[in-house]
């Protein structure tokens, strides 16, 4: 069978049927859309809750000190544990497996000044690490706290996108001076604002950062509020805790099965976790989606059933007339991939429009902050050929399976 | 060219089977101009479906140009078709959405001519059948015996060497039914071999030979032209 036949044939023959063409096309359009819409705005929230869960962190764990709830040699239950500066060398130099470890110092509460404005903020003494255990990007023109801040003691500040809208408004902070606790600091950097979608301490938005050793020397917190590491490996996690929990039971002098002693957060897993879901999620709207396209590919594949009874005499014609059978077959086969095809390619075009315009409709609603952007990707976009061609392949096959077993003689007997 | 011997042919309908050819021994040599006559339900379709190699037999031998047409795949018997039978049909068995011009380029498609050469051809046939001037028009816009003419011109394209032709004066008057009887005798004039199921003694009277059939069998076997 040469392509031409094909063409000639196919074409002429295609251009015939297109109320029941056009009928189909919008069913396979409409599938189309649906799973890719889905699968879209799915993509969107997905990407939106990562971001959102990567707010507080990424690979990291934070851990604080707590309570002892059993004796241990010769202490009694219920003695506190802190955590010190000498925990950070220590941890770090005995298991090889904590890439990064840094404290954390926290006040609540304090008087922060700017002109004659007076606020009380949350004030953090950090080192530099910081920044990227806690996703804390500054906006151009600042900077965050670096270590020779750390070395010299200076008073500089990174403020939180929030605190610094509370503070000065409009105008621009970085190379103006704020007074902590009446003693002046000079504004080195804003955080560019990010979501964050838990957290231990309040939003990040709204923190004054300044560097641990300045912090030390102000407020005088003999102990860090907590700590934080991010392991080499993120698959076993839990090792690394358990390794921490035994040599800081050694160094602490307390039951390492004690669970109370050290609290941990272990933000890798439940990003993990939270991930999972979301992919859950995702799924189950994919599969909504492809359900829908796959009716309609039902949907073809009766229409085009049912239409061979229409056409078993134009069968039988072109059969009395030297077709061979593939030949019946291919026509109906490329019917039915062409109109997935081209619902397919509509219902995708449509789609990418519907998505671009969506993204462009300025609304400023926490409800559309936490659905993201509907991203049409490429994987989507290939998943969805993927399954357009299956639900053509399907609704061409019955229909094409039919059509060869058209005996002529039988076709072509008049009434 | 046609060389048949004890053929027949059983329909099974489920619990039914019904012997619709009982025996059929009958030789065509190149260039004759038969009529096949019988009552209704005698088998003339029946047989002439196996002539055109549209059905095969329940028993007996069939030879073609000598070649054993039991034995041969689905795809031989379509090539066979394609060129060397040419089909014509009481009910015309035109595809209704296509122009004549389309219609007779049907088996020019199959058999893969290209091009201009197509073109020339459909257009060269449908001349030869007075409808030159009527390539555009679809079987709606045609009279029945333009319906049949453009029938008849499709099953010239392939310039078959075999025409048959089941009743195809039957849904026509007498005078479109003697336009498409002139063109059958001109046909035999120029060499091809026709076939013409018929129940008008007129025109069984034109061929050279008539074959009766009645409930399966031949009845004048090979016999002279019974008039
Ligand atoms: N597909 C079929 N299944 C069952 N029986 C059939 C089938 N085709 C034909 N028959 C039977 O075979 C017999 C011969 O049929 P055929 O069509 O050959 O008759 P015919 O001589 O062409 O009649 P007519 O002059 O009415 O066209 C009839 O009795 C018919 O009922
Ligand atoms: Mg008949």
């Amino acid at each position: 069978m040469s392509p031409s036949i094909l063409y000639n044939v196919f074409i002429r023959d295609f251009r015939k049927q297109r109320k029941r063409m056009l009928l189909t096309l919008v069913a396979i359009l409409w599938g189309t859309m649906s799973i890719m819409l889905l699968l879209a705005f799915g993509e969107g929230l997905k990407v939106q809750f990562m971001k959102g869960t990567t707010g507080l962190g990424q690979g990291i764990v934070i851990m604080w000190g707590g309570q002892t709830s059993m004796p241990y040699k010769g202490f009694g239950k219920g003695r506190r544990i802190h955590l010190y500066e000498h925990d950070l060398e220590y941890l770090k130099k005995n298991i090889p497996a904590i890439r990064e470890i840094a404290g954390e110092y926290i006040r609540w509460s304090v008087a922060i000044k700017y002109k004659d404005k007076v606020l009380t903020e949350r004030i953090n003494g950090v080192y530099p690490p910081y920044r990227f255990m806690r996703n804390m990007e500054p906006q151009s023109g600042g900077r965050m706290v670096n270590n020779i801040d750390i070395d010299k003691k200076r008073r500089v500040a990174f403020l939180g996108d929030g605190a610094k809208e509370r503070l000065f408004g409009q105008e621009e902070a970085v190379g103006k001076t704020i007074y902590i606790q009446s003693l002046p600091f000079k504004v080195v950097g804003v955080m560019q604002h990010k979501v964050q979608m838990n957290s231990y301490q309040g939003q990040d938005e709204d923190v004054i950062i300044i560097p641990a050793t300045t912090f030390v020397t102000i407020f005088g917190d003999p102990y860090l509020d907590n700590i934080i590491y991010t392991p080499v490996s993120l698959d076993d996690t839990k090792a690394v805790e358990k390794e921490v929990m035994r040599f800081m039971a050694a160094k602490h002098k307390f039951n390492p099965e004690d669970d109370d002693a050290l609290s941990f957060w272990d933000v890798i897993e439940s990003n993990r976790v939270t991930g999972t879901i979301l992919l859950g999620i995702e799924i189950f709207l994919g599969v909504i989606g492809a359900l829908t396209l796959l009716i309609a590919g039902v949907g073809v594949a009766n229409i085009m059933y049912v239409s061979i009874k229409e056409r078993t005499r134009e069968i039988g014609v072109k059969m009395a007339m030297g077709a061979r059978k593939i030949y019946i077959v291919v026509q109906f086969l490329l019917e039915a991939l062409s109109i997935t095809f081209l619902g397919g390619f509509f219902g995708m075009a449509f789609t990418y429009i519907m998505t671009e315009t969506f993204k462009r409709i300025p609304i400023e609603s926490s409800v559309f902050d936490l659905m993201g952007k509907p991203t049409v990707s490429m994987e989507i976009g290939l998943l969805v050929i993927l399954i357009l061609g299956f639900t053509g392949l399907l609704s061409g096959f019955f229909p094409a399976l039919r059509a060869a077993s058209v005996n002529p003689v039988d076709a072509l007997r008049y009434e | 060219m046609i060389r048949m011997s004890r053929i027949k042919k059983v329909y099974d309908t489920g619990k039914v089977s019904f012997e619709a050819l009982r025996g059929i021994d009958l030789d065509v040599k190149e260039n004759e101009y038969i009529a096949i006559v019988g009552p209704s339900g005698s088998g003339k379709s029946t047989l002439m479906n196996l002539m055109g190699c549209l059905d095969t037999p329940s028993d007996g031998e069939y030879l073609l140009e000598g070649k054993r047409v039991n034995t041969l795949t689905s795809n031989q018997l379509a090539d066979i078709r394609n060129g060397m039978i040419g089909f014509v049909f009481q009910a015309f068995n035109l595809l209704p959405y296509a122009s004549s011009y389309e219609n007779v380029e049907l088996p020019l498609l199959f058999s893969g001519m290209r091009g201009k050469l197509r073109k020339n051809r459909v257009i060269e046939v449908l001349n030869k059948v007075g409808l030159g001037d009527k390539l555009a028009n679809k079987p709606t816009e045609l009279s029945g015996g333009e319906m049949q003419r453009v029938a008849i011109a499709r099953a010239l394209a392939n310039d078959p060497k075999l025409i048959l032709a089941d009743e195809p004066t039957g849904n026509l008057d007498t005078r479109s039914g003697m336009e498409i009887i002139n063109i059958f005798d001109e046909l035999w004039q120029s060499g091809h071999t026709v076939i013409v199921i018929t129940h008008d003694v007129n025109i069984a009277g034109r061929c050279q030979r008539i074959i009766k059939l009645k409930d399966g069998m031949i009845h004048n076997g090979n016999g002279d032209p019974e008039k």
